[in-house]
């Protein structure tokens, strides 16, 4: 279990070197990008702030969406909070550690002990390499003359892309992902950056609530 | 942009720890079940779609279309995270500089 831990943060850890370099393009200061590995520590809402602010958008803007991509964090939670410690002060202390990687490994495992050593093991192996991934590729970005020249632009919607793949296993959600990308390009011209994001919040809210009612 | 970067790691702290905190009568709800895990889907395609085709407030085709195709091309063969990262990146400095 602790190599699984292991392998998954060496894996993560290679991830946030685009991180580091992303941000660091983006316009962010090192001090901002390692805050934001230390202190958000959820990997698409991370992307997704620098994503839009590297595009000219508010970091506003920015800041709500990686508000909105980290909502699914909260159903983890959920998830998780029959397995955890329910004390206070574990609690707090296991909330910042509530991400798609530890959530998956606390859920596979068979007893209520297994899952808790799961979760800790992998909350802190990510977590160590993340941030050490993070300075390494923002110090590694700052070193270079012109990101843009590298194509640090074309990163963030690669990055995204990898996130987003393995949810499109179904019919439903390519439609969702395929009508998102429309609606958001349809509305781009009109409304203020980063806005075109919330509206396709809203609206796939929405959908879903619509959708269970059936 | 300090400020904004705090308040979103905050937010994104807030929605962690409610998540552990919240009742499991409200992950039971149809609703959130259904609702939640479509949000991260299509405000990802949403992303990938304006940071392609888009320039400030102008819709544009350019090389990071052609990076897009690529990127796609690598997830198709299950690349790794950081190979599809570095390729999209790769071919928009490429088609730059040809």
């Amino acid at each position: 279990m602790i190599r699984d831990a292991l392998g998954i943060g060496v894996a993560t850890g290679a991830y946030a070197l685009s991180f580091g370099a992303i941000s660091t393009a983006a316009g962010l200061s090192l001090l901002q990008t390692c805050a934001l590995s230390l202190l958000m520590f959820t990997g698409a809402s991370q992307f997704a702030l620098v994503g839009v602010v590297g595009a000219g958008g508010s970091v506003w803007a920015g800041a709500a969406t990686a508000a909105l991509l980290g909502s699914r964090n909260a159903l983890y939670g959920m998830r998780l909070a029959s397995l955890l410690d329910r004390s206070r002060w574990r609690r707090i202390a296991a909330a910042h550690f509530v991400i798609d990687e530890t959530t998956a490994m606390a859920i596979a495992r068979d007893s209520v002990a297994e899952s808790g050593l799961a979760f800790w093991a992998t909350g802190l192996a990510v977590f160590t390499l993340w941030n050490l991934g993070t300075l390494i590729g923002a110090l590694a970005t700052h070193a270079l003359p012109d990101p843009k020249v590298l194509g640090f632009d074309a990163a963030p919607p690669a990055a995204f892309l990898a996130l987003l793949a393995p949810r499109l296993r179904a019919r439903e959600p390519m439609a969702i992902a395929l009508g998102a990308g429309v609606v958001a390009l349809v509305c781009l011209p009109f409304v203020p950056s980063g806005v075109p994001l919330l509206i396709v919040a809203v609206l796939v809210a929405i959908f879903g609530i619509a959708r269970s009612r059936r | 942009m300090w400020a904004g970067v705090l308040v979103a790691c905050a937010a994104c702290y807030a929605l962690k720890l409610a998540g552990l905190s919240l009742p499991a009568s409200v992950l039971e709800d149809a609703r959130v079940q259904r609702t939640v895990p479509l949000v991260p889907v299509a405000l990802l395609a949403a992303l990938i779609a304006t940071l392609t085709f888009s320039t400030g407030h102008h819709l544009v085709v350019d090389v990071r279309t052609t990076a897009l195709i690529v990127a796609i091309g690598m997830v198709l063969l299950r690349a790794p995270f950081l190979v599809v990262v570095a390729s999209a990146a790769a071919t928009a400095a490429l088609l730059r500089l040809i």
